[in-house]
């Protein structure tokens, strides 16, 4: 039997789907990390990446953080948490998130600092305290890259979790693990067929959804609020969203 | 005693540390190399015929939304259990970050350059080579050097399929529990992308002297 007929076998086996350990199971236990690891990510690195933005602090280490990133293997950085903290979800949700923040913290600070001056003098003139002016004014501003910044993370989180699977977790990735270990090419195969499809589809729900819930530029464009000055503000090329591949 | 660093693994182990990194080196420059071969007339052929370039970065972009593991498990009906199918890839990865930094790279040579360079007789070749590509020198190598990097992070992954340099000790350490060979060979792995970026930098100072001082 080729490859592929072991792959169509596997897949169209009714057992493969159900249970804690079939294709439904393990779908949910991929979201489940990825959603815990890129909520952990967002509640820490959202708040610094804001901050930093806001008083214009700390740049280099905003923008550079996602290069240094990009030296450390994620597997390394899976094997050193698990050895540390022994099996189980947390240390690898730590792992995931460590790899999420980045994107996250580098794009909410580069929205917050991307916010012309003016737009802030005139926020604060017409009565706005600081609070106020980051709260309603800047943020909703900054919202376009930081929501680019949580999809390039999610997306990221979704194909590093996979790796997971070499460290003992759950999710998608064990079929593949699995197969490898047992020499088992249809499940080898059909899992990595169901990893690419996982990651391409949540790569496209969450573009779409990115587009639903920033109709910024759109919606600024008819009002003459003091956002449309500029919504195009002024980032650097590719700074949003900038593909990273390190799993 | 620390369980997370022991002198004694590098040394009783010198022989192994030193062929996974040389596998690991190997993969990785073969990778780039390869990448940058198949970028560069991708980026050259976008840049000259603007109806290429969306086709060009779309297929280049969809090779990165598959999740590495998955990307060589569905290279082993093909390619099998190979050091072919890490680096197909490895290569696969580099793509999208080479046609795009050298596609930047073209695109932000400036037009009066290209029209005074026309005046002089350049044309076809001999302004890509003389003029263009030397001018988008930096956005190359700025691509050379995020591919590098990524690439020795990313070969760790292959030791799923035997090939993975210095990641099969990575992942040999946590199999056996054996802590200071995991943190040591991840150091390792860590050292090995710092040294090469600098020594790329180094040789983009070298290969662009009109941009130093």
């Amino acid at each position: 039997m080729s490859i592929w007929d072991q792959t169509w076998t596997w897949l169209t086996t009714a057992s493969h789907w159900t249970g804690s350990d079939g294709v439904t199971g393990r779908v949910a236990q991929h979201l489940e990390l990825t959603a815990e690891a890129v909520l952990l990510a967002a509640v820490v690195a959202l708040p610094v990446g804001i901050a930093l933005g806001h008083f214009g602090r700390g740049g280099v280490l905003a923008v550079n953080i996602a290069n240094v990133g990009r030296a450390i293997p994620t597997l390394a950085v899976l094997v050193l948490l698990v050895l540390a903290l022994g099996l189980g979800n947390a240390p690898v949700i730590y792992a995931l998130a460590l790899f999420a923040a980045p994107p996250m913290l580098t794009n909410s600070y580069l929205g917050m600092s991307g916010v012309d001056a003016e737009i802030k003098d005139a926020a604060r003139g017409t009565g706005l305290s600081a609070w106020q002016s980051v709260r309603r004014i800047e943020v909703p501003l900054a919202i376009p890259l930081i929501a680019a910044g949580v999809r390039t993370a999610t997306v990221q989180v979704v194909a590093t979790a996979t790796i997971a699977a070499l460290v003992g977790s759950g999710g998608l990735g064990r079929f593949v693990v699995d197969g490898f270990q047992t020499n088992d090419y249809g499940q080898l195969v059909g899992g990595a067929l169901l990893v690419g499809l996982l990651a391409v589809v949540v790569e496209i729900a969450l573009g779409w959804l990115e587009g639903a819930l920033t109709p910024g530029r759109r919606h600024l464009a008819g009002t003459s609020s003091p956002a449309s000055i500029d919504p195009s503000m002024t980032l650097p090329a590719g700074a949003s969203g900038q593909a990273q591949r390190s799993s | 005693m620390n369980p997370w660093w022991s002198a004694d693994w590098f040394t009783s182990r010198s022989d192994q540390i030193l062929a996974a990194t040389r596998q690991h080196v190997l993969l990785t420059v073969i990778a780039v190399g390869i990448g940058l071969a198949l970028s560069l007339p991708l980026a050259v052929l976008a840049h000259r015929r603007p109806r290429w370039r969306a086709p060009v970065l779309a297929v280049s972009g969809v090779v990165y939304t598959i999740p590495s593991l998955a990307l060589f498990a569905l290279l082993v009906p093909f390619t099998g259990l190979s050091k072919t199918t890490v680096e197909i890839g490895l290569v696969g990865y580099t793509l999208l970050i080479l046609v795009r930094n050298c596609l930047t790279g073209l695109a932000n040579v400036p037009a009066d350059v290209v029209e005074a360079a026309r005046g002089m007789g350049y044309g076809g070749l001999g302004l890509l080579l003389r003029v263009e590509l030397p001018l988008a020198l930096p956005a190359v190598f700025g691509g050379i050097r995020i591919a590098t990097v990524s690439t020795i992070a990313l070969v760790t992954i292959g030791a799923e399929v035997s090939y993975g340099g210095l990641g099969r000790l990575i992942l040999e350490g946590f199999q056996n529990d054996y802590k200071a060979e995991a943190f040591g060979a991840s150091v390792l792995c860590v050292g090995l992308a710092v040294v090469a970026d600098l020594f790329l930098l180094g040789v983009q100072r070298l290969a662009t002297p009109w941009r130093r001082g």
